[in-house]
Parts: structure tokens; sequence; C-alpha cells
């Protein structure tokens, strides 16, 4: 049976007067990718916002490899080992593109052989490798922003919308390293908007709306279901991309 | 994004366009040095609160402060030391100004750290509480000042072997001017190497453009801040040591007169750049003695209306940084 991770326990976190996450429950196994679908505004960012501690929960617990980490700060929950790639990418615009990887490369000069498997994956990262990070374009910057979070080996990757405006040849990459990734152990929480690559990635789902986990399981029952899909994200996965 | 260079043809320009406007060659070179010093000390003084508000968006109105303090205590240090301040040897002279300069930056800084942890950190994120609450400790810290030291102005004599000036022929270089160069230009230089050839320089870089994904990276960025917090603060207390010989008189709202240029600096220069810190220095320098000869009635009003003209042309300044 395999080990949960990560755990999220009636976890409630409001932004400024608003109630955004109402007590989200579920869990993510370890050494697997899990899909955080949703509508608009169903809180999946918020999710891993206050996962990484960026926002705070102000009720319920998250436990990551047994530790409780809902108070903890963002850095410290970083070096636990979770890597956030935001939605924004948030890649370091006036920095250049080796420089934005030596800081991520938390622990010092980042390794040669891993920085050739990504160079492997994202060629453009070495085209463009002392240019400033703002002259790249949108799908290099998610390239970078990926990039980033595994230049050194991770427990958990926190992915939001990784495919957003990329074109297909670079989701096909994206899905080879996601793989490999999981393949080499480390665990994934990827929200999407992309179905096709739901599907073609995960290996359970957690779905939200308004701001709870209305449903979990494994992605092949959800994506056979289409009654489900219908229900909680308003189209069967068949209709998307 | 490409590097932008327009900016840096600024001073140069500047320069060049005032010489016929001045008419005397001499002149025009003994008012661009002047200017040129000025807007070093500016930096020196700036070069701190520009990284403070880029790293963790503080608006720090009490950075003014710090500069009266480093000036107070060098010239305590130096007026205790007159003997050797009024020698005729450089050497003797140095005895006296190494140690107030010290003196300065280190009693500033520790006021930063203090500054931080009781003023500042308490206002994190909340912009209108940053400005009333560090305009107080500005105004505590002058009326303190005051106590401390007594109301009265404090006259300070630069030491002798810096006081008058070389002359080239027509042309007359002031020596402590001269010297203001160039320990504005060291200042300068360690803080682009710090910034461009360190780590700590990386992640103070990238903490400026956005503090929240450094933090996702793993770093605690308070705790850089508090450094860069200190470090400003120290910066300040050198050029307010500096500002203190420049003037030769000094008065607890010495920190509050020089803060108005400064955060026009800074406004120039794009909030969180260094790099437009020391050009918009060098240009509100330049500005102020170029106008101030050619035009004396209207040198008062000379930065403001150069801040203005740079705003309409770049409204997030000369070089803005990106931001999240």
């Amino acid at each position: 049976m395999t080990e949960t991770l990560l755990s999220l326990r009636g976890v409630k976190t409001d932004i400024g007067r608003y109630h955004i996450l109402h007590g989200v429950d579920f869990d993510v196994p370890e050494g697997r990718l899990t899909m955080l679908l949703g509508r608009n505004g169903a809180g999946k960012t918020t999710t891993l916002r206050t996962i990484m501690g960026l926002w705070r929960a102000v009720a319920g617990e998250i436990v990551f490899a047994g530790e409780n980490i809902t108070r903890m700060s963002t850095p410290d929950i970083a070096r636990l080992g979770i890597a956030y790639v935001p939605e924004t990418m948030a890649i370091f615009a006036d920095l250049t593109v080796q420089e934005n990887i030596v800081l991520a490369a938390r622990s010092g000069p980042p390794d040669s052989a891993r920085l050739d498997w990504i160079f492997g994956r994202f060629e453009a990262l070495k085209r463009f490798w002392t240019l400033p990070a703002g002259n790249l374009s949108g799908g290099q910057k998610q390239m970078l922003a990926v990039a980033r979070a595994i230049i050194e080996p991770r427990r958990l990757l926190l992915i939001d919308e990784p495919t957003k405006g990329l074109a297909p040849a670079i989701i096909a990459n994206m899905i080879d390293a996601f793989r490999e990734l999981k393949d080499g152990a480390v665990s994934l929480l990827v929200v999407e908007q992309n179905f096709a690559f739901a599907r073609a990635l995960g290996d359970d789902v957690a779905v939200m709306d308004d701001g709870r986990v209305a449903h979990v399981g494994t992605m092949a029952a959800f994506a056979a279901d289409t009654g489900l899909q219908q229900h909680l994200l308003g189209l069967g996965m068949g209709e998307h991309q | 994004m490409k590097r932008d260079w327009i900016p840096l043809v600024l001073v140069p320009a500047v320069a060049v366009a005032a010489l016929p406007l001045v008419g005397s060659p001499s002149s025009w070179v003994t008012l661009t040095l002047a200017g040129l010093a000025m807007g070093l000390m500016i930096f020196v003084m700036a070069s701190g609160l520009t990284l403070t508000f880029g790293l963790m968006d503080v608006l720090n109105f009490g950075h003014g402060a710090f500069i009266a303090v480093g000036a107070y205590v060098a010239a305590s240090v130096m007026l205790a030391m007159t003997p050797w301040m009024t020698a005729d040897s450089l050497w003797t002279n140095l005895v006296a100004v190494g140690p107030a300069v010290l003196a300065a930056i280190v009693v500033s800084g520790a006021l930063g750290l203090g500054f931080e942890r009781v003023i500042v950190r308490p206002v994190y994120g909340q912009h209108l509480r940053q400005i009333l609450v560090t305009t107080g400790g500005l105004i505590v810290a002058e009326q303190l000042l005051k106590v401390i030291w007594g109301p009265e102005q404090i006259t300070l004599s630069r030491p002798t072997a810096l006081r008058g000036a070389f002359l080239w022929g027509d042309v007359a270089i002031e020596k402590y001017r001269l010297l203001a160069v160039v320990v504005g230009l060291a200042v300068f230089a360690v803080l682009a190497i710090t910034l461009n050839r360190t780590r700590i320089g990386l992640l103070i870089r990238a903490g400026v453009e956005n503090g929240e994904m450094v933090e996702a990276l793993g770093y605690r960025i308070r705790r850089l801040f508090v450094g860069v917090f200190v470090a400003g603060s120290a910066l300040a207390g050198l050029g307010g040591a500096m500002w203190g010989l420049y003037q030769e008189t000094i008065t607890a709202a010495i920190g509050a007169q020089v803060a108005v240029l400064v955060f026009i600096v800074i406004i120039i220069g794009g909030l969180g750049s260094v790099g437009g810190c020391f050009i918009g220095a060098l240009l509100v320098g330049l500005t102020a003695n170029y106008v101030g000869f050619i035009a004396p009635k209207v040198a008062l009003g000379s930065n403001i209306l150069l801040m203005a003209l740079v705003l309409l042309w770049r409204p997030q300044g000369l070089f803005p940084v990106a931001r999240r």
C-alpha cells in the first residue's frame, strides 16, 4: 500500500474578509501524481499556496511526511523538500536563466548530470543560459519555472497549471519530464485545466468545488465516469482539448 | 527585454548640455565636480533605502535619522580629536577622520537594527502605518539629538589637508569634493560587485523582484531584509558624516533636509534599483549645481522639476524593477 506523503484535513483559508477554503480534505500518496481539478475559483491555487505557507490556514491541519507544517514558515516548508511552481511562474526577470537556476539550487552549484537532463527536456534553457529570463517567451518561462523546481531532488512538487499557454510539443516534453520525476520517487500535486494533460499524467485525482474537495479517487475511474465529470467540472473530459 | 542604455546617456548629456549655458569651461569643470560629489554623497545615503523598499515594500521615512546620527557621531569624534584635524599632515588628519567615519557607520548601523526591530517590524505590509510610524521615529530621533548634543548647530571644520582646492590653470577642484567622489565611486563599486558577483547579492536582486518566490525557494528573506536594512542605515551614517563635513555645520534637521533629496533620487532611479539610484543621484547633484549657477532663483525647485520630467518620461523611474 502506498504511504501518504501529504495530508490535508479540514483546511480553511481566508483571504482578507473572504472565506476561500471551507475545509479541504485529501491526501497525496508518495511516488504518485495527484491532479487537483476544479472549476475556476474552486480554490485550487489557494490550496497550493496554503500548503506552501504563502497563505495561512485559519483552521485544519496540513501534515507532510509525518510533520505538521500548518504553522511553519514558507522557507521551512521548502526546506523539508517541497518545491512550488506558481501559476504566474514567478521567474526572476532581471536575473539570467543561469542565475535563476543557481538560486534555486540551494545546497550548492547545480549538479551537472541533473542540469544535462533538464537541458535534454528543455533545450531552450541551454540556448538562453546567459540571457535575462525576462527575454524568454511564455513557454520558455514556464520551462524555467519547472526547471527551477526540479534542479535539486525534492520529495513533493506543487505545480500550478504547468501547461498554461504552452505549445503541444512543449506539453509533451513536460509530460515526459513529470513521468521521469515520478519514476524517480518524486510525488507531484498538479493543478491543471488541460484535461488531456491531466488524464495522460494523473494517477489520482481530487476535484474541488466551492472551497471543498468534492471527489477523490483514481484518475482512471474519474476519466471513465463522464457523469461525474459533468457534475463536478461542468463538461465531460472528452470535450476538452 | 534588452539592456536599457538610454538613462546611462543622461548624465553625460546633461553635463554637455550645461557647458554652453555655463559659458566658462573652468567654471563648468568646477560645477561638474561639485555636482558629482554632491550626487555621490546622496547616492551613499540613498542606496540602502532603495533596496529596503525593493526587498520588503517598506517606506522608511525615518531614514534621515540615520543620516543625522552619522553626522553628529562623526562630528563628536572629530571635535574630540581637533589637534589631529588641524595638523598639516594628511595622514594625521586621517587618524581623526577614519575613526569618526567608522563610529558613524557603527552607531547608525546599530540604530538601524533597533529601528527595524521596534518600529518597522510591527508594520510590515501596511504602507500608511509605515509612513506615520517611521516619520514619528524621525521626529523622536531629532529631539533626542537635541537632548544629547544641544539645540545649537555644531560647526565643523574640514581637516586641514582637505581644505582648499587643486588649481590647474583656471580650474579649481576642491579637495574634499574630490575625496567625496572617490568614496562615492568606491561604495558604488562595492555594492555593484556584491549585488552582481555574490550569492547574497543574487538573493537581494531576486528578493527585490519577488520576495515571496525567494521564500518559496527556501530562503529566509526577513533575515536578508534585516541585513540590508542595517547595511543601508550604516551607509546613511557614512553619508551623514560626509554631508556634515561638506556643509561644515550640523543641526538636528540635517537628516530630514537631505532626505528630501534622497527620496527624489530613489524615485527618479526606480524604487529598488541601485543602478537607477546611482544615475538619479548624479543627475540630481549635477542639476542642482548647474541650475544654482545659471539661474539661482529656480535652483530650489530644480530637482522637483527634474523628478517631474523623468516621471513624465518614465513613470516607474529610470530603471523600473521587474516586480511580481
